[in-house]
């Protein structure tokens, strides 16, 4: 796709085909944007139809997630508390776009400070599926998904902590990837749980996913959890010969729909018939995932959220008063009763008398789900099984009980607390909406995770399927 | 269920320590939404963790030093930019005494 679209880019115009974006966008329904960078985005346009250059993205539009800083264009998470926050910087995967000649064309929705899994506690409303305007689009990363499911941008980027690329991209119909933690940089990415959240790719094929991972992945010192080293996923290799394939007997069964389980049953049979092997496996911790990850994810946010207070920016209200009293006006105003609740959670678990209870036996947990991976990964090369449980759900179907929200992520939070690499690819349908495979492999053995999606792509048509709203 | 359920006393201890402020009317909500979701979370103690090391990171990484040496960083002005409040070159902060 996108090295078809720098093609036609080069005997075409940039200009024209970014001005195209720019009128399907305003026209659209999805509300997947929530800012447009157009008369920097068109004039960088014009720059590239005037002298090209040898940018490996020169002129390729590109949609940034609102929680990934952008030198002069508005980031505000989706929260009121940060709304008008213009970075004074780059973040590192945006100066590395930049340097290949990417023209970043706006910002996406995204769910408050990317707590949540529907794109539904978004300050500027909730994004809509383009398979189904009435369902949600998944998230965190849900404008990120829509915009390219929806073909309002070739490309974006999202970041996942629990999920929030590879949930969008299953509901959508798109590939979304998790890179191991550490391989790309979070320098400028707005911490909501930083021992969890990666940036990553969300696009409409594997090759894609591979070549935005070749320009943003590598070492950066401003990131301390940086991983040294810089990896090639370009070409990809084809083939599953010989590849094994473990299918982890808990991402089955229960609480997983049924048209959803056949979807990626059908893709495991594809992949065997392509010459993989498969053999069930057991992640014998997969039951304990969600919680530990979410006491985690609670307790790093709550320090990673402290931040905002009105003070350097975001939100202040009226009348100063005394310290105290100011700051909690500021937040009880600014933030949306997501984030308060995960900060207040995230709070508690982390209080005098509960750190042992809660903190510190959900990182005892996160060990032991860990080492669940590491030992399946002695016998095989690669995990497959569901993205998510279930399909996209209606807007408004879960919004109002928390809980049911967070089990919907059961299949992708284990991924991130063991730090491992997965993707999510288009595997078909449930009724009229799509189905995402998820293939999990080692740390930093992307390759793998690669090949085994783009060979299965290939072998199948769902990545050319189109939403009607196109 | 368990010894320690949140009322709603807790809730306002907790607004107080995440700066939060927590208006009446949101208590009994809170409440109820906060031990239902502790008691998920106390699923955690039925994993025995005898023995076992918390994990803080999944990537090992050793300390990780680099010369100490000044860089380019941004100016006061760039610094100042997006502060609501500020005054002759600093934030300006709310009375803390």
């Amino acid at each position: 796709m996108l090295m078809e679209l720098r093609e036609q880019l080069l005997s075409g115009s940039a200009e024209d085909y970014l001005s195209k974006l720019f009128l399907k966008i305003e026209r659209s329904s999805l509300n997947g944007f929530t800012s447009l960078a157009r008369e920097s985005a068109l004039q960088q346009a014009r720059e590239f139809d005037k002298n090209p250059g040898k940018g490996r993205l020169a002129g390729v539009p590109i949609a940034i997630k609102e929680c990934i800083s952008t030198k002069g264009i508005e980031t505000n998470c989706s929260s009121n508390i940060l709304r008008g926050y213009i970075p004074p910087y780059d973040a590192h995967v945006i100066q590395q776009l930049k340097a290949e000649g990417a023209i970043i064309m706006g910002k996406t929705n995204m769910d408050e400070f990317a707590m949540g899994s529907s794109t539904e506690t978004s300050c500027f409303g909730p994004t809509r599926n383009p398979w189904d305007l009435d369902c949600v689009p998944g998230g965190s990363s849900g404008g990120s998904a829509a915009v390219v499911a929806g073909g309002e941008a070739p490309c974006a980027l999202g970041s996942d902590t629990g999920g929030s690329v590879r949930c969008p991209a299953s509901f959508c119909g798109i590939v979304g990837l998790k890179p191991t933690y550490g391989l790309v940089s979070r320098y400028g990415l707005i911490a909501y749980a930083n021992s969890l959240e990666q940036i990553g790719p969300l696009t409409r094929t594997v090759e894609d996913t591979a070549l935005l991972m070749e320009v943003i992945a590598g070492h950066d010192e401003r990131d301390t959890t940086s991983a040294e080293g810089k990896r090639s996923y370009l070409p990809i290799k084809e083939g599953v010969s010989g590849l094994k394939i473990g299918i982890p007997r808990e991402y089955f069964g229960e609480g997983v729909n049924k048209e959803v389980e056949r979807a990626v049953w059908d893709a495991i049979n594809t992949l065997e018939g392509l010459g993989a092997t498969w053999k069930e496996v057991s992640l014998p911790h997969t039951k304990h995932a969600l919680a530990a990850y979410y006491v985690i994810a609670m307790s790093e946010a709550s320090s990673n959220l402290a931040r905002f207070d009105g003070l350097r920016y975001g939100l202040r209200l009226g009348e100063d008063k005394d310290w105290h009293t100011t700051f909690s006006d500021i937040r009880a105003k600014g933030f949306g009763p997501e984030a308060k609740r995960r900060i207040l959670l995230g709070t508690y678990a982390l209080s005098a008398g509960y750190y042992g209870r809660y903190y510190l036996k959900a990182l005892k947990v996160r060990t032991l789900i860990k080492e669940d991976f590491l030992r399946a990964f002695k016998d095989v090369d690669l995990l497959a099984g569901p993205t998510m449980p279930i399909p996209a759900f209606r807007i408004g179907e879960r919004i109002n009980d928390p809980l049911s929200l967070y089990l919907a992520d059961v299949f992708t939070v284990p991924i991130n607390l063991a730090g491992v690499p997965a993707i999510s690819v288009p595997c078909g349908f449930a009724g009229h909406l799509p189905v995402g495979l998820q293939l999990i492999g080692r740390h930093f053995d992307e390759a793998t995770v690669l090949q085994a999606a783009h060979t299965f792509e290939k072998a199948t048509f769902f990545h050319e399927k189109m939403p009607e709203v196109i | 269920m368990w010894d320690d359920m949140i009322t709603r006393v807790d809730v306002e201890h907790i607004g107080w320590l995440a700066s939060i402020k927590i208006e009446d009317d949101e208590k009994d909500k809170l409440v109820e939404q906060f031990n239902s979701i502790l008691e998920y979370f106390h699923q955690l103690d039925e994993v025995d963790t005898e023995g076992v090391e918390p994990t803080y990171r999944v990537v090992e990484l050793a300390n990780i030093f680099r010369e100490d040496v000044a860089c380019p960083s941004l100016s006061q002005e760039e610094a100042l930019r997006n502060a609501p409040r500020r005054e002759n070159g600093y934030f300006k902060s709310p009375r803390i005494v």
